[in-house]
């Protein structure tokens, strides 16, 4: 029986229990027999994933095998992938093969994981429920109705399942976090810089991070030791050193400062969902944790500054996909102007004109200052309030969403109030901090993520959290019957 | 009204093409003429995940010019995207500096043909990437694309609009083209244009200050056509206002075919570029240290070594600037000077040298004779061994055969017959040879004399095969006429 943890499953692997074929079987029967219904991969590469796996196999026998040797993987759709179409859930990449790896996709193959396939997304990662996929929505393992959240929502759901034990996935304004909620996984957002953006096509490229889904805190931070690091051909990314990730899981959590925003714990959070936190605040303060009531006073201006700023990136970041070079062209296009409208008109999906309208607005001349340069200002200051913060306590926490995951299609007609269901994730992109996402519970039967938000460059620190509550509670091992 | 009542105003932008072995953004190379796309790798074609990384090298281009026209250096300049739409730009936008360029205000000094000179603005000097190239024939009603070019480093210098004509902006253009040859940050070649050239013109009655409607010439790219374009322009925006009418702001192009400017576009569209800052790419942050360190390195620049050239080899100010204005020819003036008579020096490299690179259409790199033998020319010229004459005989060979000066000499038996002996037998075969001639030479007076000895000079130079040191010769004649009465 192959592990339901990526670090169980490491050791299993270690001490021969299991081959890296006989797992990448399992996990591949897995997807064949139930993807179907989920939905949540568009890709899946089995006969090259059983090909590395025993390579990988080989690689072991000859005594060269590392932690993540032979480890089936998922990536997001949006991860470049050499040879291996790369669609952004979009019908503009429907036939789009990259002639390169990602840089995250090129360390994990070097560190010996086993790509099993590429999970489904919001189309061009713009989404809160998967529902913009050109490949349609994947469905949340939980409750088949209901969406698994986005834009990392096949990740989510595909871990959640049993399809990989992990899957790699990319928070711009929550994508990583809300769907691990939702799903009932664990996702880290890195700080932004942490993990390398070459090779992960762009959607809002100050915000845009990568970042590891699993089951436990334990298994994002063995992730995460080969994702990070600097990259000289991403210039944003940063030249600081990578902390060991895994070392620290054990330490004790007496004397943590724990901030409580009230804001996050205001009018609009969904009562089921404040109670599981309640509870697991009352588990942190059982583990040593002093609990601090503090305040984000500009929380209610994320939303409006975040979608300025990210439609406004995305507008010129999706230029590219112009039907000239690679990706969807439109039939017999009559000249230059009737190529560009209808390729993109054709290619492009609702959400993604929406944004691309918006932003091409918020950076219009007449419109900039008030929209783009007052939306940036409010950024630093929104960033402000979280270092205010910092200055008394060691991490935030709050809710991921004021809502369990929605029904299909409940949301669809309007935009704003999908929007705002992003409310208490959008600040940590804006300030370019660290993000966790760890089930805490459910909710009329629906998983419950808590979310912890600390200083950049501390996500050592936010693994430790997350796992000493992991190792007091068992909400991170539950899974849905399929 | 007459050409005195209108004044012209002109500012020019420049788009140099700085020589970094790769593009601005990415590891492409850069190399001219290489065949279509070979030159453009992921970045460059804006494949999905890719993201730009500055080359320091640009960087440093930018601000060793900064630093060459005293300019304020962007401590920290930000790079910006300008979003259009065309098919050889790959990205959809432009990566450029918008408002925080890596140069600021500086000036440069031009000289004009009267002897005056006048100092110009430099509004500001920014970083850019170029876009491709499209091709529309050859395609069979399709256009191609040829993306080698695109994100090449460009850098931009904009002038104050304080160009009066024509004269003086091709005299700023020369003065620019010569400031980043001799920093080396180009090749300034306007043929492969590594250099173009953007005209802004308007007039206004003079006296006025408030600028007339302007018209912007696009992309000229040469010297002579920015002269010729500005003065069809200015004489197509005179008759326009003299009959009453009004210039439109538009964008033009020169065609020098028919020495007209014409309209591209039959009606203007208001392009709103979209500028914002480049999240992809971190501002560009220059300390005090690295500005120092170029400011070190800065080889000396035209206008100190055109005053040095007329201090140290007293040059006349002409001399001085047109040696002064190409850095290989005030490097090959100065090997030649090296001889130790600069006069003669500049004399050869400006007549012969010039003359013969100007006939075969050959620049200064091509130049087949090495400095160091027009040096040696002119030493044999004056240690007496050769003649003026029979120098442009050497020189001739020089150019079209190679060899050393000495060798030819030898090989072409040119060497100046000064053995006194020799010249006194000469000239008492050729007085023997012209008693006529050296009667009236007897009996002129001491104004014509002159004269008539120059036909003795001539017979016994005819006689020499142009060997005779006609020093010598001189002398030896005057003494045996004179003693001849």
């Amino acid at each position: 029986m192959t592990a339901t943890t990526l670090t169980a499953l490491s050791e299993q692997l270690e001490r021969g229990e299991l081959s890296s074929v006989e797992a990448t079987r399992d996990y591949l029967g897995r997807i064949e027999a139930h993807n179907a219904a989920l939905n949540a991969i568009i890709t899946v590469t089995a006969e090259q994933a059983l090909a590395d796996a025993a390579a990988a196999d080989a690689r072991r026998a000859a005594g060269e095998a590392g932690p993540l040797t032979g480890i089936p993987l998922l990536h997001k759709d949006i991860f470049c992938t050499n040879g291996v179409r790369t669609s952004c859930g979009s019908r503009m990449l429907d036939n789009f093969l990259p002639p390169y790896d990602a840089t995250v996709v090129a360390r994990l193959k070097a560190a010996g994981a086993v790509m099993l396939g590429k999970t489904n997304l919001d189309e061009f990662a713009m989404g809160s429920s998967n529902e913009t996929s050109y490949y349609g929505p994947a469905r949340n393992p939980w409750d088949l109705r209901r969406v698994p959240g986005g834009s990392s929502g096949g990740s989510a759901a595909a871990v959640a399942a049993g399809f990989a034990p992990a899957a790699t996935g990319t928070d711009t304004g929550g994508s990583i976090r809300q769907p691990a909620a939702f799903c009932g996984i664990t996702g880290l957002k890195p700080t932004y810089g942490r993990v390398s953006r070459l090779g992960m096509v762009a959607f809002a490229s100050s915000l845009d991070q990568g970042g590891p889904m699993a089951a436990t805190a334990e298994d994002c931070a063995m992730l995460l030791q080969v994702m990070a690091g600097f990259d000289p051909a991403d210039s944003t990314s940063a030249e600081y050193e990578v902390d060991d990730y895994s070392g620290g899981l054990a330490a004790d959590l007496s004397g943590l400062k724990i901030g409580l925003p009230g804001e996050y714990f205001g009018e609009g959070l969904d009562a089921g969902i404040e109670t599981a936190l309640r509870a697991a605040l009352a588990e942190y303060k059982a583990l040593g944790a002093e609990l601090v009531e503090i305040s984000l006073p500009r929380t209610h201006l994320a939303v409006p500054a975040y979608y300025v700023i990210a439609p406004a990136e995305a507008s010129t970041n999706l230029s590219r996909f112009d039907g000239v070079r690679y990706g969807y062209r439109c039939d017999a296009p009559e000249d230059l102007l009737d190529l560009y409208t209808r390729t993109r008109e054709e290619g492009f999906g609702d959400e993604v004109k929406r944004r691309i309208l918006v932003g091409t607005y918020a950076l219009s001349a007449g419109y900039y200052d008030a929209y783009y340069r007052k939306a940036q200002q409010i950024r630093r200051l929104i960033q402000q309030d979280f270092l205010d913060a910092f200055d008394s306590v060691d991490v935030i926490m709050g809710p991921i969403t004021p809502h369990p995951a929605w029904v299909l299609g409940e949301k669809t007609d309007d935009p704003v109030a999908m929007y705002l269901e992003d409310i208490y994730t959008l600040g940590v992109n804006l300030a370019g901090l660290p993000g966790m996402s760890i089930p805490a519970g459910f909710a009329d039967g629906l998983p419950v993520g808590l979310q912890l938000i600390g200083p950049h460059f501390s996500e050592a620190r936010l693994l430790n959290i997350a796992h000493r509550f992991q190792l007091a509670t068992d909400w991170h091992t539950r899974r849905p019957t399929l | 009204m007459s050409d005195g009542y209108w004044e012209t105003v002109i500012g020019l932008e420049v788009h140099v093409q700085l020589a970094t072995d790769s593009k601005i953004f990415s590891g492409s190379a850069t190399a001219f003429g290489a065949s279509p796309n070979s030159q453009a790798n992921a970045v460059d074609l804006a494949m999905p995940g890719m993201l730009p990384v500055l080359n320091e090298k640009a960087v440093r281009y930018a601000v060793m010019f900064g630093l060459a026209i005293e300019a304020e250096i962007g401590r920290r300049s930000v790079f910006d995207r300008k979003n259009y739409f065309y098919p050889d730009l790959p990205k959809g936008y432009q990566i450029s500096q918008f408002d925080h360029p890596i140069v600021g205000r500086g000036q440069v000094q031009i000289q004009l043909a009267d002897g005056s000179s006048r100092e110009i603005g430099v509004t500001r000097a920014h970083l850019e990437e170029d876009a491709g190239k499209s091709l529309h024939e050859d395609f069979h009603g399709m256009s191609g694309i040829d993306l080698n070019r695109a994100g090449t480093p460009l850098l931009e210098i904009v002038s104050e609009p304080e160009l009066r004509s024509a004269e003086e902006a091709v005299a700023y253009l020369k003065t620019i083209h010569s400031i980043i040859t001799y920093l080396g940050i180009s090749d300034g070649n306007m043929a492969e244009g590594s250099m173009r050239c953007d005209v802004n013109i308007s007039l206004r009655p003079r006296g006025e200050e408030a600028f007339g409607t302007r018209a912007e010439i696009k992309n000229v790219n040469s010297f002579r056509f920015v002269e010729k374009a500005i003065q069809v322009e200015t004489e197509r925006q005179m008759d326009i206002l003299e009959d009453g009418g009004s210039v439109v702001q538009e964008t033009r192009l020169y065609d020098a075919d028919r020495n007209e400017t014409r309209s591209m576009r039959s009606k203007e569209v208001a392009n709103d570029y979209r500028y914002f800052p480049e999240p992809d790419l971190l501002p560009v942050e220059i300390d005090e240290g690295y500005i120092e360190t170029l400011r070190e390195s800065l080889p000396e620049l035209p206008a100190a070594k055109r005053q040095r050239f007329e201090s140290e080899y007293a040059l006349g100010s002409y001399d001085a600037s047109v040696l002064s204005a190409e850095r290989a020819l005030a490097d090959y003036f100065e090997a030649v000077a090296a001889c130790g008579d600069a006069k003669s020096a500049a004399n050869w490299v400006q007549v012969e040298l010039l003359g013969a690179l100007n006939k075969s259409e050959l620049s200064m790199s091509d130049c087949p004779v090495p400095a160091a033998e027009l040096a040696t020319l002119i030493e044999r010229i004056n240690d007496s061994s050769i003649s003026g004459k029979i120098a442009k005989q050497v020189f001739d060979i020089l150019w079209s055969e190679g060899g050393s000066v000495d060798a030819i000499i030898e090989a072409k038996g040119f060497k100046q017959v000064s053995d006194t002996g020799a010249l006194e037998a000469m000239v008492a075969e050729v007085i023997d040879a012209n008693p006529d001639q050296v009667q009236q030479y007897l009996a002129a007076d001491e104004g014509k004399r002159k004269k008539l000895l120059g036909f003795f000079v001539g017979q016994i130079m005819k006689a020499s095969r142009g060997q005779a040191n006609p020093k010598l010769v001189n002398e030896i004649l005057a003494a045996n006429l004179d003693s001849a009465s």
